[in-house]
């Protein structure tokens, strides 16, 4: 029972940080452009793409 | 790697048959495809960006610089930030890759006076902010074009594709949902095998899962919430009032359980249906998502400005909607005119194929109203402004067109003519097992209401409605593919049961430009002359002799009488009158005479897209009739309908007789599936049962359709309708297969045979059966 006490909140906790981090991402727009987030990874501004 | 005149790297010796630039084909031995493409070139190395062609992945000749597209002025579109600097937001074709991305802000950034360019891929919208005013702006844009990326203004239309309010809205819920789901499903595991559990723990744990699952339930429910209700408002019964009315009646049902302290609550089922639809829902916008940012693309690329003369003799660049009734316009050779006009030189000549469906242009004189949406393909003119934007022909038509495209919206999906049946018989089914458990069976009120709900749970709404969206999805991808842009949720269901094809001719079956008919008495000398004076226009035919010897070097000297033809030297090349011959040749004619030499004379026509014939044919095969339907003379039409191989035709059909013939064919039963580019084709688009336009046809045509062709040609829609065919299919299939689930399991739910883990286990099993199938719907059957 002490475990439950424990764990259960913890959890929750965590699930519930979880989905912080998802609607934040959301509400700042991150969704807005997979496709260039993709790319945009491999880039470096000093040698070019992929170098 | 850095740009310089080192050997050829790497990256470039593996492209060496196509074009070093945009990566078209090219002929053995040539680096470039084209003078454009070298140019662009020697800017990209210029700057110390070659590494772009190591990666560049995108469509061979997409960034291909198009020197014959019309300039565009963004200085209609600048927003002043008041400390010298400005902000542009512009549209960008040819954007294909990430590369492509990285190329773009690079080069703007080497510019000087940029302060920040980025560039979004998805939607293709490029912010800028500049020091600087218009001019700097139209250098920006400049710069941009001789690379090989088309700018457009970034309109209203590529905004609402692109800042997707609803998607947003049904990623948060899917977001919750899931939450949700995981977190009850968390403590209903425990619930469901902790047969040891003592009923205090159990009880906690029933109030956990409600703590966890009611609001979950009301929140991301929303959207479903919403829909029914917008349903239910106008007397129907949609898919979405079957799952709105299953999910909230087991979240009172498991709430009803946790004050009982039943042997389990639902809260489970109800969290985990919501997440599963959602994310349908999520995949199915997604898909029409990318269809819709691509037209808006297409939209945007004809969005144009006006030339406004200002009383002083000086020009300034508008945006069409700006230009009031009375302005003096200038039309540039060329240009599509915006609005409707007044002329006011002594002559124009002018294309009104768009408006009239007409092949050949036709001589409009002073004082002569001139339509909205013809071509000026002679000399630049003037003309007075007749209506403002809002007021002229376009307009009117444009509201023509929203009003048809409500009524196709009142047009019920396969989904939820499925639903009407549905809904009424669970409930009766629910509400009978409630009262056989209270009444007859003597259960408590609780006690019956487990059974009536399981019952609206497990007749999995999930697959039902699940079972459409997903084929939705895997056709509109597999069609995005091939080039045909889906743009109506219910295109596809309609593009499956069309019987007969309704063509336009001009710009649908034709090329819609004219080209050089092969002569076999013709000199190749001569054409290779004429083509190279015919260098220094603009003017259609010209372009069309350049078309036809592409290889011919820049005749020096030219001097361009408007209108008329060119002079080079001895040399004149233009209308039959213009180099001193009598006016009677039929069509469109250039005739080039050297001194004293025979004259020869070059004939155009507008011809046959060289793959029309062929996908004739194969609607035929699909069992469609077709027929031509066009606003030219009968002549044409008529070699037009033997080439194609189509049956009966009609000539010189005005826009009006060409909405009645699609409003008759309806009111006969038919189904007519209309394929026109025109804005003469507009409103017969917007009645027809489903309508297609190609990508190379007016904004209006575009926006009427339930499809566009993105490469133009008819060659993607016999394939398109087979895809949509099967898919209907599918359709069937997976609600004939739903319904097939509820046969076994409504009568194990009214019994109260079933527990929510059952529950879980056939909304898992049957959702993932009916998505599986609905991957199939991705194959062309042919």
């Amino acid at each position: 029972m002490n475990a439950l006490l424990l764990l259960i909140p913890l959890a929750l906790a965590m699930g519930l940080g979880a989905l912080w981090l998802f609607l934040w991402s959301l509400r700042s727009r991150q969704y807005e452009d997979l496709d260039g987030a993709a790319q945009r990874i491999l880039f470096d501004d000093k040698d070019g793409p992929g170098q | 790697m850095t740009a310089d005149a080192r050997p050829v790297p790497a990256a470039e010796q593996r492209s060496l048959s196509g074009c070093a630039h945009c990566g078209a084909p090219v002929p053995s031995g040539e680096r470039f495809c084209c003078t454009g493409c070298e140019a662009a070139h020697g800017i990209v190395s210029g700057l110390g960006l070659s590494a772009f062609y190591a990666r560049r992945s995108g469509e061979a000749g997409a960034i291909r610089p198009d020197d014959e597209a019309p300039a565009f002025d963004p200085a209609p579109h600048l927003r002043d930030r008041g400390d010298g600097t400005a902000e542009l937001d512009l549209m960008l074709a040819g954007l294909t890759c990430g590369a492509c991305v990285w190329l773009v802000e690079q080069a703007l950034g080497a510019e000087p006076s940029v302060g920040r360019a980025r560039v979004n891929l998805t939607t293709r919208r490029l912010s800028l902010r500049f020091a600087g005013g218009e001019e700097e702006a139209r250098r920006l844009v400049r710069l941009l074009a001789r690379l090989g990326f088309r700018a457009a203004p970034w309109t209203p239309a590529c905004l609402s594709a692109a800042e997707d309010r609803e998607m947003r809205e049904l990623l948060r819920a899917l977001g919750i949902a899931a939450f949700g789901a995981m977190n009850v499903m968390l403590v209903s595991v425990a619930v469901w095998f902790g047969d040891d559990m003592g009923d205090a723990t159990r009880h906690l744990m029933h109030w956990l899962a409600a703590a966890i699952g009611l609001p979950v339930v009301l929140l991301a429910g929303m959207p479903f919430y919403r829909s029914a209700f917008g349903a239910l408002a106008a007397g129907r019964a949609n898919m979405d009032l079957a799952v709105s009315l299953g999910v909230l009646a087991t979240a009172l049902m498991s709430l009803s359980e946790t004050f009982r302290n039943g042997p389990y609550t639902w809260f489970d089922g109800a969290t985990l249906l919501l997440a599963l639809l959602l994310a349908g829902r999520v995949l199915d916008r997604a898909a029409r998502g990318r269809a819709r940012r691509a037209v808006a693309e297409l939209l945007a690329l004809q969005q144009g400005s006006v030339t406004r003369l200002l009383p002083g003799g000086a020009t300034e660049t508008i945006a069409a909607e700006r230009a009031e009734a009375g302005d003096t316009l200038l039309v540039a050779a060329g240009e599509r005119l915006r609005l409707d006009a007044t002329l006011l030189d002594r002559e124009a000549l002018l294309d009104t194929s768009a408006t009239t469906g007409e092949s050949l242009p036709r001589r409009f004189l002073g004082g002569e109203p001139l339509p909205a949406g013809a071509i000026n393909m002679g000399a630049p003119f003037r003309a007075a402004v007749a209506a403002t934007a809002a007021e002229g022909s376009l307009a009117a038509l444009s509201r023509l067109l929203a009003n048809a495209e409500a009524a196709k919206g009142r047009i019920a999906s396969l989904a939820d003519r499925a639903a009407r049946l549905y809904v009424p018989v669970v409930h009766a089914v629910a509400a009978a097992t409630f009262l056989l458990w209270f009444a007859l069976l003597g259960a408590t009120w609780q006690e019956a209401l487990v059974p009536a709900v399981a019952v609206l749970i497990i007749t999995c709404p999930c697959a039902l409605a699940i079972a459409v969206p997903a084929v939705r999805v895997v056709a509109t991808g597999a069609l995005f593919r091939r080039g045909v842009l889906v743009a109506h949720p219910t295109a596809l269901e309609r593009l499956a049961t069309a019987d007969h094809a309704v063509l336009d001719k001009t710009g649908t079956l034709t090329e819609g430009r004219p080209d050089l008919l092969p002569d076999p008495e013709r000199d190749d000398a001569a054409l290779r002359r004429a083509a190279s004076i015919a260098r220094a226009s603009r003017h259609p035919l010209a372009r069309a002799l350049v078309r036809a010897c592409p290889d011919a070097a820049a005749a020096e000297g030219v001097i361009e009488v408007p209108g008329k033809g060119l002079i080079a030297g001895d040399a004149r090349l233009g209308s039959p009158s213009f180099v001193g011959l009598a006016d009677g040749f039929e069509g469109m004619t250039l005739v080039l005479r050297e001194g004293e030499a025979t004259p020869v004379v070059f004939r155009f026509r507008d011809r046959l897209r060289p793959d029309s014939a062929e996908a004739v044919a194969r609607l035929h095969a699909l069992g469609l009739s077709t027929e031509l339907l066009s606003g030219d003379g009968p002549q044409a039409v008529e070699d037009a309908a033997l080439a194609a191989g189509i049956g009966p035709w009609q000539a010189q059909a005005s826009p009006a007789e060409k909405a009645e013939r699609i409003a008759d064919l309806v009111a006969a039963g038919r189904r007519p599936l209309m394929v026109g580019d025109g804005i003469n084709d507009a409103g017969a688009l917007a009645l027809a049962h489903v309508s297609a336009a190609p990508g190379t046809g007016t904004d209006l045509a575009q926006s009427a359709s339930d499809l566009v062709l993105r490469a133009g040609g008819l060659a993607p829609l016999p394939a398109a309708i087979r895809i949509a065919r099967r898919a209907e299919r599918i359709a069937r299939q997976n609600i004939s297969f739903s319904f097939a689930y509820n046969l076994v399991a409504v009568p194990a739910a009214v019994a109260g045979l079933a527990t929510p883990l059952i529950a879980a286990a056939v909304m898992a099993s049957s959702s993932l059966i009916v998505i599986g199938n609905a991957l199939r719907a991705a194959k062309d059957p042919r």
